[in-house]
């Protein structure tokens, strides 16, 4: 719209008529005080604390409904607007509690901050105040209704926001109160509960401490924690999250899960897993001492050195007698970059194997080899924020990357993007979609197919043709398409698909995993037949620059075995020693562990996972919260991760590999290019350039980098070391060091170099398909989920089964 | 959805029910009213009442819930054969209503939002009823009675046990 000239206490500001008021002063730096109104979902004006006076209207007029024209003249600021707003007060703290001191809000309320901006008034009620007890609507969310102010910001972000509508008003005046949808004569225990989501978005929302989370009440104030920002360990959107982290007898511990500051590629979203699910760090499960296995079966907790001289003379010992070849290394979708990119340089250059793979869970090779010689059609989770058109083919991201959902049913709402969603099941998502296909049974391939002009694939793509022939003019009338892709697709189908979307010019593509570093595992080249940045192994050409890799690493230029010919070699002896790190494919397989019983099997892990079980060492692992460096989420947007928890007794698995490497005799400096010289091309020692205008002194410098959460000296277990060469040798990861440290993301497209031909190379259609999606649920998280505690009350939590309104059932593992 | 298996209403009640959701541009419309006839007839906005709206009209339990609690002539409990109401606003409080609710407590032998053991009667102090000329008022079920008297009282209440009159629901023909 047109944009028009307003004044605001005297001063002119211009913007497009019709915006809102409230959103305008605060662009322009007014602060306008607001209970009711919240960015992005619809207008209550409940609360009237917005009030400010406009030339020529009789009466004080709500800001957060006032839409601005020509010429307007406002005033936010007179004794009349703030005596307007100190009544308001006044009246919502008739029967306010007033409990501040023990209130979870106390510290960062809005009530709190406003009575203090206006001056606490003479209350005029005389009665006695009206109170009811707290009330525990789930695991997870729990009621205090004396303190609420009714703003309806809770009801209106469960209903238009998750779309799950569990909360709603009843009553009338002064006896409305917010209830939950399952009430209490419904319930065995006779109270009132909450059949949802649980993701505690009412409860980010509610601008006072009526509305608490079960994991974080009571338990401590705003102020008495440290608040790192990191990413969510549970899922392939990696949300960023802001931890609160408070100090332990034996390390810190974290207290809560929160999205603090928004800025994240999450917007204002968080799940309940990145929420609450952060207590499997705190768990007594956890291994804390290195164990390994005596000649009668047992495991012992030894001492780090001992462990670490063991794994790595027999590492050695095995290497040299019987051969890399003879080794397998499993690494995790939890590890960080750094890590990743390092646990397989160790692989190959140290163990001289290149038998190395992961739990893979979309099938990043075929995404990658797809779209290689493109450029920009790789897309960011930001992307499904803003793109007008949006065709989602398999998956479920209500599930399996609730902030995805979110963010397409924001999209939907606030800019009425057009969503076209194709799946075997009816997922929650076809609520939002405008057109909703439901494909056949193994349909997705024939879908592919099908869109992109072979009508026999018809029949076999969908039971209704005509449904799928108005769904294939509806996608190609787009003018431009982001295409989300489950990991239901994969290999040559994922590719058609790709192949189709290619010849629509503005598409973009994203593949959704399972685990915050999926994709990360992937581009590192977590992968027998692919180094890093998706380079296939193969003959060395010292002329190809896509062999600089593999030059430098001097590994074995056959791939290796996958993770089931893994498994295969051990069936036959032909396995000596098997590494994992942080998964568990014993479990995730079902691996009979009678296979592994004549290799040595070292895992590094935080708890007696089925495969820490069949261990000769485990070492004890750090997790995501627990360590500095980066992730890449699904869609390749890349993220820093910061320490936040601390364990005593742990190690970070970076540390780990680097111990283990050393303990073989390797050289260290060449594996971790760490110092200011470096035979590898060197690392540039952070002397400031990263920091701008924070350069300075010296010791400046050290209390920057620990503030960061990064080494203050130079040292083999700075990730940040690794973290150069990945910059300097990965395809695809020309980071921006500075918007990486400073918090942000930043997009980064897979670089695959084109398949050459008759280079004898694995193509798509040949390679195996190894991909084995972990089906999580929104309560649920692989091997992590069953420590949570938290994930296994709301997984059991049934406030009354004929309600359930989504789909919980338990994960496979 | 406009026929329901096994409605738990009359037939023709679940036929003017299918009829109702067509009037409106919008099906929720029909709420407050589908719940007034549903109360007619079951006597209370039950559980299966609630469950049963909302699934002709599209909505959660919740939504029911949350318009029926609104208002105050929406029951959720079961009322007497006779429900009494007694008006105090402006008009017949002026004219003794107080003293007529203070009566039919006396009479009746229970309080306000209460039923008599027997489930006969039942009381309720309401808000104007519109007839306010006639003050004070008093509504049983469908009927009005007017420029009461504790003696009035007693005849009427006692011409009620006496199943002397019908009230206009009865009258048409339950
Ligand atoms: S936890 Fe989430 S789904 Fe549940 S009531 Fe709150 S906002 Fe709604
Ligand atoms: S519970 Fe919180 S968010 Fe919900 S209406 Fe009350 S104050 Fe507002
Ligand atoms: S959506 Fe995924 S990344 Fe975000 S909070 Fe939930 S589990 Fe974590
Ligand atoms: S913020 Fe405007 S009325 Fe509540
Ligand atoms: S005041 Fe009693 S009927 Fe109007």
């Amino acid at each position: 719209m047109a944009d028009v000239t307003i004044t605001v206490d005297g001063k002119k500001i211009t913007a497009p008529a019709g915006s809102l008021l409230i959103e305008v002063c605060k662009s322009a730096g007014i602060e306008i005080p607001a209970f009711c109104y919240y960015p992005g979902l619809s207008l209550q004006a409940a609360c009237r604390m917005c009030v400010v006076r406009q030339e020529k209207v009789p009466k004080l007029q709500t800001a957060c409904t006032t839409q601005i024209a020509e010429g307007q003249v406002f005033f936010t600021d007179t004794p009349e607007v703030i005596q307007a707003r100190k009544a308001t007060l006044q009246m919502l703290l008739g029967n306010h509690p007033l409990d501040c001191p023990v209130c979870d809000a106390g510290g960062e309320c809005e009530l709190q901050d406003m009575t203090f901006k206006y001056g606490a008034a003479d209350s005029f009620y005389a009665e006695p105040k009206n109170h009811r007890e707290e009330q525990k609507w789930s695991p997870v969310v729990y009621f205090d209704r004396p303190r609420c102010i009714l703003c309806y910001r809770c009801v209106r972000t469960c209903s238009e926001g998750m779309d799950v509508f569990a909360l709603a008003v009843e009553n009338r005046g002064s006896s409305s109160t917010i209830v939950p949808n399952v009430p209490a004569k419904l319930t065995p225990d006779n109270l009132a509960h909450l059949d949802c989501e649980q993701c505690g978005m009412c409860i980010d929302v509610c601008p006072v401490g009526a509305l608490t989370s079960g994991t974080y009440r009571y338990k401590t104030r705003p102020w008495e924690m440290n608040h790192v920002a990191t990413v969510c360990t549970h899922c392939g959107d990696g949300c960023k999250t802001t931890l609160g982290v408070r100090s332990t007898a034996d390390g810190s511990e974290i207290v809560r899960g929160d999205n603090r500051d928004k800025s994240g590629i999450n917007s204002d979203f968080l799940c309940n897993k990145g929420r609450y699910a952060f207590d499997f760090a705190n768990s007594s499960e956890r291994i804390t001492q290195p164990l390994v296995r005596q000649p009668n079966g047992e495991l012992k907790a030894v001492s780090w050195e001992e462990a670490l001289t063991c794994v790595g003379k027999k590492f050695a010992e095995l290497r040299d007698t019987r051969g890399g070849k003879t080794i397998g290394v499993i690494g995790g979708n939890r590890l960080t970059n750094e890590e990743a990119y390092l646990l397989q340089k160790f692989a190959r250059s140290v163990l001289h194997t290149n038998n190395i793979d992961h739990h893979r869970t979309a099938d990043y090779v075929a995404f990658a080899q797809s779209l290689a010689g493109t450029t920009g059609r790789a897309a960011s989770l930001r992307e499904t924020l803003t793109a007008p058109a949006v065709l989602l083919v398999g998956g479920d991201p209500t599930n399996q990357s609730p902030a995805t959902a979110w963010n397409l049913r924001s999209n939907v709402r606030l800019n009425g993007a057009r969503l076209y969603i194709a799946n075997t099941a009816e997922i929650k998502l076809r609520r939002q979609a405008s057109a909703f296909l439901q494909v056949a049974e193994y349909g997705y391939g024939a879908l592919a197919a099908f869109l992109a002009g072979d009508d026999s694939a018809a029949n076999i793509a969908a039971p209704d043709s005509a449904a799928l022939a108005s769904f294939r003019d509806a996608i190609r009338s787009e003018e431009s398409l982001l295409v989300l892709i489950g990991n239901d697709l994969r290999g040559a189908e994922l590719k058609r698909l790709i192949d189709f979307g290619l010849t629509i010019p503005g598409t973009k593509f994203a593949l959704l995993a399972d685990y915050a570093n999926s994709r990360g595992a992937a581009d590192m080249g977590l992968l027998p037949d692919m180094l890093p940045g998706y380079t296939p192994i193969g003959p060395i050409d010292t002329q190809d620059p896509s062999s600089r890799i593999a030059l430098e690493y001097r590994s074995p230029t056959t791939p290796g075995l996958d993770l089931l010919e893994i498994f295969e070699a051990a069936e036959t002896g032909n396995l000596s020693a098997f590494y994992v790190v942080g998964s568990n494919p014993i479990a995730r397989y079902a691996v009979d562990p009678a296979t592994l019983k004549n290799t040595f099997v070292v895992v590094q892990e935080m708890f007696l996972t089925e495969t820490a079980a069949i261990a000769d060492v485990v070492l004890p692992a750090a997790n995501l919260y627990e360590k500095s460096g980066s992730v890449t989420n699904s869609y390749g947007d890349l993220q820093q991760v910061k320490k936040a928890g601390d364990r005593a007794g742990v190690r970070s698995d970076f540390e780990t590999i680097v111990r283990i490497a050393d303990k073989m005799g390797a050289d260290v400096r060449k594996l971790v290019p760490f110092g200011p010289v470096s035979n590898a091309g060197g690392t540039r020692a952070d002397m400031g350039q990263t920091r701008g205008a924070q350069s300075g002194e010296a010791d400046r410098h050290a209390v920057w980098l620990t503030a960061n959460n990064l080494e203050p000296r130079l040292s083999p277990f700075d990730p940040s070391a690794i973290l150069d060469e990945i910059q300097r040798l990965v395809p695809g990861y020309e980071i921006l060091r500075l918007q990486l440290l400073s918090g942000n993301d930043q997009h980064l497209s897979p670089a695959a170099a084109p398949i050459r031909d008759n280079a004898g190379l694995v193509q798509i259609s040949n390679r195996r398909d190894l991909v084995l999606p972990a089906g999580d649920t929104l309560f649920t998280s692989g091997s992590l989920g069953r420590y949570s505690a938290i994930l296994n009350d709301l997984r059991q939590f049934r406030p009354r089964q004929s309600l359930i309104q989504i789909d919980v059932q338990t994960a496979s593992d | 959805m406009s026929t329901i298996a096994n409605s738990i209403f009359s037939p023709e009640l679940a036929a003017r029910f299918d009829k109702l959701v067509t009037l409106y541009p919008v099906k929720r419309s029909a709420l407050v009213p589908m719940l007034l006839y549903a109360q007619d007839e079951v006597g209370y906005v039950s559980e299966a009442v609630i469950q049963e709206v909302a699934q002709r009209l599209d909505l959660f339990d919740l939504d029911v819930r949350s318009v029926l609690s609104y208002y105050s002539m929406l029951r959720t409990k079961p009322a007497g054969k006779y429900n009494v109401q007694v008006c105090t606003n402006i008009s017949c409080m002026l004219r003794g209503g107080y003293e007529i609710l203070d009566h039919c407590k006396k009479k009746l032998g229970i309080e306000n939002k209460q039923t008599t053991p027997d489930g006969q009667f039942s009381l309720e102090e309401v808000e104007c009823i519109g007839d306010c000329c006639s003050a004070p008022a008093m509504q049983v079920n469908y009927e009005f009675h007017d420029e009461l008297t504790p003696d009035k009282v007693d005849e009427i209440l006692d011409q009620y046990a006496a199943g002397k009159i019908l009230d206009s629901t009865q009258k048409d023909g339950k």
